[in-house]
């Protein structure tokens, strides 16, 4: 073999030994090494029965306590919902209660009870619900300036807030847009046994918010001063940081039934208490359909109640179990050896 | 005198001067070339003589003309009519069959995507309509804009305008569903494998000191897929060095002498100075030893003629060179036939060297004995007769014809009556030779009398100055006197296969690859190459169509096709066992050649053409010109949607290699068209192998895997988007922050795609090669197919429902906002599509880690750096809604919920049916592949080609 090959390149040995020496020089051998050749150390993971049904095993295992663990703390929140934008319209309105809620003429207060149905530890956390109001409209969320919000100086950056960006006499509105402009204006008085609870209205809003989206300088200006009113008004001595209604309603909410935080109650309710409401139903969601309710709630390490994601951890526990427990079985009764040869397409035909 | 293309000489008996040309009206009667190939003949008119005009009076383009002073010539074929012009069937722009396939699912993408904004612009619509008394004073909508005085209506253009907008916009959101980047993903990860596969150390030629080329860079994954390979022979399969291996000699073989090769250096010393041949030969010492004996001995005679006979019937002009050193010149034997060549060495070896040829004589120093042979006359070879002669007016005054040519030619004019057991002994040999894959050449000769001499040069004479019919006048002539020869021997030649090319074509055809031969050869040496290359066994059926009309053509082709059934039904008896998947159950070998082809491409034959060769295992088309292989290329490719290769290394491949889907050049001795014209080139056709079965399979799998992975990828976030537009009624809010979608495809996601996609490997290079029938998973395309891509969106469509309703229902009626379950829904998105990534890597090295971790970590950081900008509405809402438990509650919920349908699935398809990828990892891991491989590896191994 060797000396065939020396025969066949012997014809133009003379030739061909000067390059043959020079090309050692600067071979195009491209060098070893494992990255290059593809064969660096590797883990081949292969999903085994053995790894899978462990993987089931040990998943089940962690979520089937979890999902107990966010149910109980779901049930150990005591919450109070009640909805009273159709009870706080008096009789005669009933069919128009839009020129109610719109008149400045009508008598807004509206007196509720509410039982106590189980002790409720203090902070009680006072919410509330607007069901079908979308703060997600394209629309509204593009409608506001956080330059204007954040400093004075640029309190006439309001090209983002039509319609609500200039007052009648063409000065900016501060704060501009449609989403101030809607601030919630319901107001709640809470008494037990005819003694006035204390609602703590301070920090209720991110401290990231007032720190550094709403300046401290900047206080509202022709505020609510056009045509059409939409909401709240601001007190115009109190800078935007300040105003903590304002922030936590521009903290614009993700879906179209949604809560917002009105304050705190920081006395414990005992249970079977009769919590007296006076509500200020100002605000106007019966132009759009929508409903308002009061929340009253603790709160736990999973937030509110809400029983979804104990149910969902358990289901899917529950469902990794059973295909834990159902692969045990398949592989019991109709195993494959792994890497068995006579499976392989073309031996399988041989076998037959 | 240089021809610009190619020129006619003008044979004249008479030396025209200048002045006769000028005068001389010239009328040139030229036959039209068709692809380039000359054969009929053209006529010309000067002065009113009429001179026919056949191929050898044609200066080939790049021919240089020796041995005299001037020639006059006409240029010709020049222009549009060159040969490289008719056999140039222009490049194709080539796109591999994967991405012609990920264009048709890009369509049902698109449709995919103006569905879900039909959806969402019509559902908009009738919101619009339900609420129109509403609009001007809803907060959220608040349509109604006094701040010019008057009541207007603000950037509100009507329900239908408004629901037109509403799709746009939807267009604009939802467009990530078309994966632009997947293109862009797919050139980084074509540059990945192609680094790869030029650092391959298996595919480096040492010979040639080259490396690898990837000259196309779209089509790495074809490689993958290939069903087909067209392979030319000369230069691709042989070395095409022709090298003289043995002798039968009056019925006794000179071959055993090979164990013990001594390399003679026979040299002559002439005029002082000393002569040798540049090549040196083998020789058989019993032989060598005859051959110095001289003539004395009944054996030395018949020694003697047979060595003279190789010296002397060619056409070989000996050329001397000299050499640094002045007292030693080198001949070099230059010839157009490499068999003559290999034959002349050979003879000079054993001291019969050619030293000198004119036209009217030859020199030849036999023993260092200078001895002159006039040359009365030649029968060229024609592909008829097999054979050529030359008549030679030897030095003992005797005439003797010498014969050479293909056996069956020869033992049709042996005078059987002498010597019968010579004949048989050769016979033998002979049959040896060939079923080593030599290509053998019989050589007789026999002894003219005066008057037989006579009578031949008189008709030799008339016939090579006819004017009409002047071919067949001499061949006429020639079988007239090449009959009642006496067999002196044979010789046997090997056409060098290159290195490991039996081996290579073997594991092609283990690997499901139809292997077929295109070659400008002859038909003799076509089929003994493919015996030697282990392409034809003896077990084959050959079936071979010559035929020289359409309708013999149409005979033939039905012929074959009703015997090819016969043999389809006998062998599905015989083996019935064997299942009809295995291309090896019908061996037939389909030979044809360029003549019939001629009368076959472009006609209605070529369907049957098809079937015929659909059926068969080997396809060997003979004589075929560089069109006619892009033409058998285009008949295989028009035909079937399987993948075509061809591969080739001069540049009559050039065209083949454009048509294939897939181009290989070999950079051999053959010039540089083919490398320029291929999409692929390399040193050597073994190469084939591991660039095939290990890089395509490696590329298709990866590539395909990719494809799906990115649509997948896209389409989850998509309709993670498309469900939160539900819940806005229909205006396209995104929670997610326009900077994460953007960044989704940069950032957070697009690394592993292309690392995975460049070093993830299902099986390892050991693996495959081993079992090359591994490589059927590209043919039966299986990493990438509508139905996966099916089953690719129907879990896009499951796990984006996850990622987005577990947070929307652990969420709902809270204080939560936009900013933060967007962010947690990008986190969702995030994770899952690379956990979902994690679970399908085959193999895993710290890059991918480093890549699939990191890319998570990434988009965290990413997150908060987007968070901590207080311009943004989402200021720090990724650090209030990651400090609750629900938070980390529904990132993992949404994991495990998303990836549990997969992961059942995948196991119960890997475990109960599994492909055979599946079973070769397992085998892998688990260490069984050695004991499993020993039903599968006898076919394997292939001795070497006989040592002789």
């Amino acid at each position: 073999m060797a000396s065939k090959g020396a025969t066949s390149s012997g014809g133009a040995k003379d030739g061909t030994s000067d390059s043959s020496s020079s090309s050692k020089k600067n071979s195009k051998k491209p060098k070893y090494s494992r990255f290059t050749q593809q064969e660096l150390p590797a883990c081949k993971p292969i999903l085994t029965p053995g790894w899978v049904i462990t993987t089931f095993i040990v998943v089940g295992i962690i979520f089937i306590p979890i999902g107990f663990a966010s149910l109980f703390a779901s049930e150990w929140v005591v919450e109070i919902v009640d909805r009273y934008d159709e009870d706080c319209v008096p009789r005669n309105y009933t069919y128009n209660q839009l020129a109610y809620i719109q008149s400045s003429e009508t008598n807004k207060t509206c007196t509720k009870r509410l039982i106590v149905p189980k002790q409720m530890k203090s902070p009680v956390y006072i919410y509330y619900q607007l069901d079908n109001f979308y703060q997600n409209h394209r629309r509204y969320v593009k409608s506001r300036s956080d330059k204007q919000l954040r400093s004075r100086a640029s309190e006439g950056d309001t090209s983002s807030c039509k319609p609500e960006a200039v007052g009648g006499n063409n000065y900016p509105i501060v704060p501009c847009g449609l989403i101030a402009w809607s601030l919630f204006n319901d107001t709640y008085g809470f008494s037990v046994k005819n003694k006035a609870l204390e609602v703590s209205k301070k920090n209720i809003a991110w401290k990231s918010d007032q720190e550094h989206k709403f300046g401290s300088d900047v206080y509202p200006k022709n505020f609510q001063s056009g045509g059409l009113i939409g909401g709240a008004k601001l007190n115009a001595s109190i800078p935007l940081s300040e105003q903590e209604d304002l922030i936590v309603w521009m903290r614009t909410a993700a879906l179209p039934t949604f809560r917002k935080l009105y304050g705190k109650i920081e006395t414990d309710l005992e249970a079977n208490d009769e919590i007296t409401v006076v509500i200020q139903n100002n605000y106007n969601i019966y132009s759009f359909g929508g409903k308002k309710r009061l929340v009253l709630s603790t709160t736990s390490w999973i937030g509110g109640k809400n029983d979804f994601l104990g149910v969902a951890y358990l289901t899917v526990g529950g469902l990794c179990l059973f295909f834990a427990i159902s692969f045990i079985f398949l592989y019991v009764i109709m195993p494959r050896p792994l890497g068995d040869p006579s499976y392989l397409s073309w031996n399988r035909g041989q076998v037959n | 005198m240089m021809a610009s293309e190619r020129s006619v000489l003008i044979p004249s008996p008479t030396t025209p001067s200048n002045q006769d040309l000028n005068t001389a009206p010239v009328l040139l009667d030229l036959a039209k070339s068709k692809s380039g190939r000359s054969e009929s003949f053209s006529k010309m008119e000067i002065d009113g003589k009429r001179l026919s005009l056949g191929p050898s009076n044609i200066v080939l383009r790049g021919c240089q003309l020796k041995n005299t002073e001037w020639a006059f010539g006409v240029a010709v074929y020049a222009g549009r009519d060159t040969k490289a012009m008719l056999n140039n069937s222009g490049a194709p722009s080539k796109r591999s069959r994967l991405e012609i396939h990920m264009n048709f699912e890009i369509i049902i993408l698109s449709i995919f995507l103006i569905a879900l904004c039909l959806v969402v612009s019509i559902c908009a619509l009738v919101w619009l309509l339900r609420h129109r008394e509403e609009l001007d004073y809803i907060p959220y909508y608040r349509k109604a804009d006094f701040s010019e005085g008057k009541e207007d209506d603000y950037n509100y253009y009507g329900p239908g305008m408004e629901t037109f907008f509403t799709f746009l916009m939807s267009v604009i959101v939802f467009q990530i569903m078309i994966p632009i980047s997947l293109y862009i993903s797919m050139e980084l990860i074509r540059v990945g494998q192609a680094y790869f596969m030029i650092r391959d150390t298996q595919m480096y030629d040492e010979a040639s000191n080259s490396r690898f080329q990837c000259r196309a860079l779209n089509i790495n994954e074809d490689l993958g897929q290939v069903k087909y390979v067209f392979s030319d022979k000369t230069g691709t399969l042989t070395e095409n060095k022709m090298e003289f291996q043995c002798a039968s000699i009056w019925g006794v073989d000179y071959s055993a002498g090979n164990s013990q090769i001594d390399q003679v250096e026979y040299c002559v010393k002439v005029e002082g100075k000393v002569l040798r041949p540049t090549m040196k030969v083998k020789t058989d010492p019993v032989l060598l030893q005859l051959s110095r004996s001289g003539s004395g001995t009944k054996e030395g005679k018949h020694v003697h003629d047979f060595l003279l006979a190789l010296a002397a019937c060619n056409t070989i002009v000996p050329l001397v060179v000299d050499t640094s050193d002045p007292t030693v010149k080198m001949i070099d034997y230059q010839g157009e036939s490499p068999d003559e060549q290999a034959l002349v060495y050979a003879a000079a070896a054993y001291g019969f060297m050619l030293t000198e040829r004119t036209s009217g004589h030859i020199v030849i120093d036999i023993q260092g004995e200078r001895q002159r042979f006039n040359v009365l006359g030649l029968h060229e070879f024609d592909s008829d007769r097999k054979r050529m002669s030359v008549i030679l007016g030897c030095p003992d005054k005797i005439v003797r014809v010498f014969v050479k040519g293909a056996d069956t030619s020869m033992f049709s004019v042996v005078d059987k009556s002498l010597n019968m057991k010579v004949i048989r002994a050769t016979e033998a040999h002979l049959h040896a030779y060939s079923s080593v894959g030599l290509r053998t050449l019989v050589v007789g000769m026999r002894e003219l009398s005066a008057s037989e001499f006579d009578l031949w040069h008189s008709s030799f004479e008339a016939a090579s100055t006819a004017l009409i019919g002047r071919s067949a006048l001499l061949r006429k002539v020639a079988s007239s006197v090449e009959n009642n020869l006496c067999i002196l021997g044979a010789s046997g030649i090997e056409d060098k296969l290159q290195q490991g090319v039996p081996e290579a074509i073997e594991s092609l055809r283990t690997a499901g690859i139809k292997v077929w031969v295109l070659t400008g050869d002859k038909q003799e040496t076509a089929i003994s190459i493919g015996y030697s290359s282990k392409l034809l066994t003896s077990k084959m059926t050959q079936i071979i169509i010559n035929s020289s009309s359409k309708e013999s053509c149409r005979r033939s082709l039905e012929d074959a096709i009703v015997m090819c059934k016969k043999l389809v039904a006998v062998a599905g008896v015989a083996n019935n066992i064997g299942g009809s998947s295995q291309a090896g159950s019908t061996p037939v070998a389909l030979i044809i050649d360029g003549t019939s082809l001629v009368y076959i491409l472009d006609s209605e034959l070529e369907e049957q053409l098809f079937q015929l060769a659909s059926n068969c295992s080997v396809v060997l088309c003979c004589r075929v010109a560089p069109l006619q292989k892009a033409g058998i290329v285009a008949l295989v490719k028009n035909r079937t949607t399987d993948m075509t290769l061809a591969v080739g290394d001069g540049a009559n491949d050039v065209s083949m290699i454009q048509m294939a889907d897939v181009g290989v050049g070999i950079s051999g001795q053959e010039g540089r068209q083919a490398v320029m014209a291929s999409d692929f080139a390399m040193g050597q056709f073994k190469f084939l192998v591991p660039l095939i079965l290990v890089h395509g399979h490696w590329n298709y799998q990866r590539m395909g895997y990719m494809i799906l992975y990115n649509f997948y990828r896209n389409s989850v976030l998509v309709f993670v988007l498309f469900w939160y537009v539900l819940f806005t009624s229909f205006t396209l809010t995104t929670a997610i922050n326009e900077w994460s979608s953007v960044l989704y495809s940069i950032i957070y996601t697009s690394l592993p795609t292309i690392v995975v996609g460049i070093l993830d490997k299902d099986l390892s290079r050991r693996t495959l090669l081993q079992y090359p029938q591994l490589y059927g998973a590209g043919q039966r395309q299986e990493c990438y197919n509508r139905r996966l891509f099916w089953l690719t969106m129907f879990d896009s469509l499951w796990q984006s429902a996850a990622i987005f309703f577990i947070p929307f229902f652990a969420y709902r009626q809270s204080t939560i906002d936009i900013s933060s379950i967007g962010d947690l829904w990008i986190l969702g998105v995030v994770t899952l599509v690379n956990i979902h990534l994690a679970m399908d890597v085959f193999r895993w090295t710290w890059i991918t880690h480093a890549v699939i971790w990191g890319s998570i970590i990434a988009t965290f950081v990413c997150v908060i750096i987007i968070d901590v900008i207080p311009s943004l509405v989402g200021y720090w809402a990724i650090f209030h809604v990651a400090k609750r438990g629900t938070f980390w509650l529904c990132l993992l919920a949404i994991i495990m919920a998303g990836l549990i349908p997969r992961l059942v699935v995948k196991f119960l398809h890997q475990y109960y049916k599994p492909s055979d990828i599946q079973i070769a990892r397992e085998a892998e891991k688990f260490g069984s592949l050695s004991e499993f491989g020993a039903t599968e590896i006898e076919m394997n191994p292939i001795p070497d080609p006989p040592q002789r």
